[in-house]
C-alpha cells in the first residue's frame, strides 16, 4: 500500500484537505505518491499546474516547447510578465516551486511527437490533454489508450469549453469513440473565429485539476463516459453521455490502430504545395507598389473586430467566409492584393478568387504580423 | 409541437449567430434538413460530399448521442433538445492559422 508518509510542515500545508473525511491522510498520501503529466503548459495547462501543485501532487511533468509571449499572460496564469520570453516549462516550474517546493518538476522542452509520446507518459500515472490542436489530441488519446492510462480531456474554443476523462481501461470511451475523425483543416473551425475568453481555460483546466486529482487520490465519480459542456457566455452547464465505440480503431473490442501513427497526416496536414508560392508578395514590396502610378486593390478578408485593431490604408474589408457570396463587387481586370492576420486566410482567399477567375491576386505573405515586423511597426501586432 | 436545436459557439456565423433555433418535432435527419434549408450555409459544415454527417459532427438528442439511438433517423419527443457538438481543439488562433495553409 502507500507508505509515503508526510512531514510537519506538509501535514500543516494540507491541513484542510487532512480534515476532510473523504480525503484524510490516505488521500493525500496518495497524491504525495501520484504523478501527473500535463501535455501544454499554456491556457489549460496553467491553472492545472498550479492546482496540482498547490495540492501536493508529488511529480508532475511540463512538456510545452514555446516560450512565453505577451498574448499569453491574459489567460495563461502560470507565467507572468517577469518570464516573458522564457520557455514556458521553465516558468512554470519557478512558480510551481514557489507555490510548493515539495513537489517534484520535470520539464521536457520538447513537442509530443510519435516517437517520444511513450516514453514520455510511461512513467506518469494520469495524462492530461491541455493541448490546442488535433494532430496532438489524437496522439495523446492514441498513446494514453496504448498504455492504459486515464487521459483528462480538456477542450476550450471562444466561450465554450468541453472536459471529460477518457479511460478504457476502466471501461470507458476514448477520444476516437467521441470524434472517429478530425475536422479538415481549415473547415471547423476557420481561423477567423480563433480567440478565447481568458478565464475559460481557468474554468475548464481546473475541472480538469479536480478529476486528476480525484484519480490519484481515489475518490468520487469522475467524468468518465460523461462529457461535460460548459458555455460561459450564457454561464450554463450540461452534460452527454458518452459511450465507449466497441468498432473504435484504437479503444475497440478489435483495435486496428496498435501502434502511433503519423498525426498530422491524419488530420490532413499537409506542406505547403510548391505552386502556391508563385502567387505571394512581400509587405516590402506591396508597399514599394503601392507609391507606384498603379497601386493593387487591397482587399482584407479579416473580421470587422480584427479590422478595427489595425488595417492598411485604403484597403477594402470583405471576410473569408463572405467572400463567395460577394465576388461580384470585386474588378477581375485590377491588380489585387490581398491580406490577412498571418497569411494564411489570404491564402484560402487567394485559391478561391483564382478559381473563379480572377487572374491578378497575389496574397502577402505572412500578414499584417510581417507589414507590421518590416514595414510599419504602428500597426499593432495581435 | 417544438424542439429546440443548440447551434454550438463554432456554427453561429452559418446561422445568423443565433445559439439556437426553434423547428417543428420530427425524426432527427428531417429536423437538421429544415435547419439547412433555413440556413443554407450550415449544410457544408454538418454534411460531407456524400450527403452523410461528417464524422466530426456529433447530433444528441437531449443527453444522447444518436449513433446509440437510431441515427438519423431517431424521433425527436417535443420539447426536446438537440445539440449539435463539433470537435474543437483548443483556443490558440495560431494553431487554426497553421493548419489552414
Amino acid at each position: 500500500m502507500i507508505n509515503t508518509s508526510l512531514s510537519n510542515e506538509e501535514i500543516r500545508r494540507y491541513s484542510r484537505h487532512l480534515i476532510l473525511p473523504e480525503f484524510g491522510m490516505a488521500g493525500q498520501r496518495r497524491l504525495k505518491e501520484g504523478s501527473v503529466l500535463l501535455i501544454g503548459t499554456g491556457g489549460l495547462g496553467s491553472p492545472l499546474a498550479l492546482y496540482l501543485a498547490a495540492a501536493g501532487v508529488g511529480h508532475i511533468g511540463l512538456v510545452d516547447f514555446d516560450v512565453v509571449d505577451e498574448s499569453n499572460l491574459q489567460r495563461q496564469i502560470a507565467h507572468g510578465t517577469s518570464t516573458l520570453g522564457v520557455r514556458k516549462t521553465e516558468s512554470a516550474k519557478r512558480r510551481l516551486l514557489d507555490l510548493n517546493p515539495n513537489v517534484e518538476v520535470t520539464t521536457y522542452e520538447e513537442q509530443v511527437t510519435s516517437e517520444n509520446a511513450f516514453e514520455l507518459m510511461r512513467p506518469y500515472d494520469v495524462i492530461v490533454d491541455g493541448t490546442d490542436n488535433f494532430p496532438t489530441r489524437y496522439l495523446t488519446n492514441d498513446a494514453s489508450v496504448m498504455l492504459g492510462k486515464p487521459n483528462v480531456y480538456g477542450s476550450i474554443f471562444r466561450f465554450e469549453g468541453q472536459a471529460t476523462v477518457f479511460h478504457p481501461k476502466e471501461g470507458g470511451p476514448c477520444y476516437r469513440c467521441l470524434y472517429p475523425e478530425p475536422p479538415p483543416p481549415g473547415l471547423v473551425p476557420s481561423c477567423a473565429e480563433g480567440g478565447v475568453l481568458g478565464v475559460l481555460p481557468g474554468v475548464i483546466g481546473t475541472i480538469q485539476a479536480t478529476e486528476a486529482i480525484k484519480l490519484l487520490a481515489g475518490i468520487g465519480e469522475t467524468l468518465i463516459g460523461r462529457l461535460m459542456l460548459y458555455d460561459a457566455l450564457s454561464m450554463r452547464f450540461r452534460e452527454l453521455k458518452l459511450r465507449r465505440n466497441p468498432d473504435c480503431p484504437v479503444c475497440g473490442d478489435h483495435p486496428t490502430v496498435t501502434e502511433l501513427i503519423d498525426y498530422e497526416m491524419f488530420c490532413g496536414i499537409t506542406p505547403e504545395p510548391e505552386a502556391f508560392t508563385s502567387y505571394e508578395i512581400t509587405p516590402l514590396e506591396v508597399n514599394a507598389w503601392l507609391y507606384r502610378d498603379d497601386p493593387p486593390f487591397l482587399l482584407d478578408v479579416r473580421e470587422p473586430n480584427e479590422w478595427e485593431i489595425g488595417h492598411l490604408p485604403g484597403a477594402t474589408r470583405i471576410s473569408v467566409n463572405e467572400l463567395q457570396a460577394r465576388m461580384n463587387e470585386l474588378d477581375t481586370a485590377r491588380e489585387m492584393v490581398v491580406y490577412c492576420r498571418s497569411g494564411a486566410r489570404s491564402g484560402r482567399a487567394v485559391d478561391m478568387l483564382r478559381a473563379a477567375g480572377f487572374r491578378k491576386v497575389k496574397n502577402m505573405t505572412g500578414g499584417i504580423l510581417r507589414w507590421s515586423d518590416d514595414v510599419d511597426p504602428s500597426i499593432p501586432k495581435y | 409541437m417544438a424542439v429546440t436545436v443548440s447551434i454550438p459557439t463554432a456554427l453561429r456565423q452559418y446561422a445568423d449567430g443565433n445559439a439556437s433555433i426553434q423547428l417543428a418535432n420530427g425524426p432527427v435527419g428531417q429536423l437538421l434538413a429544415n435547419l439547412v434549408e433555413r440556413h443554407p450555409q450550415l449544410g457544408k459544415q454538418l454534411y460531407n460530399e456524400h450527403g452523410q454527417l461528417r464524422s466530426f459532427v456529433n447530433v444528441y438528442v437531449g443527453d444522447e448521442d444518436i449513433r446509440y439511438l437510431q441515427g438519423v433517423e431517431t424521433q425527436v419527443p417535443d420539447g426536446e433538445t438537440v445539440s449539435i457538438i463539433p470537435a474543437i481543439a483548443g483556443g490558440n488562433i495560431q494553431t487554426f492559422e497553421r493548419s489552414n495553409v
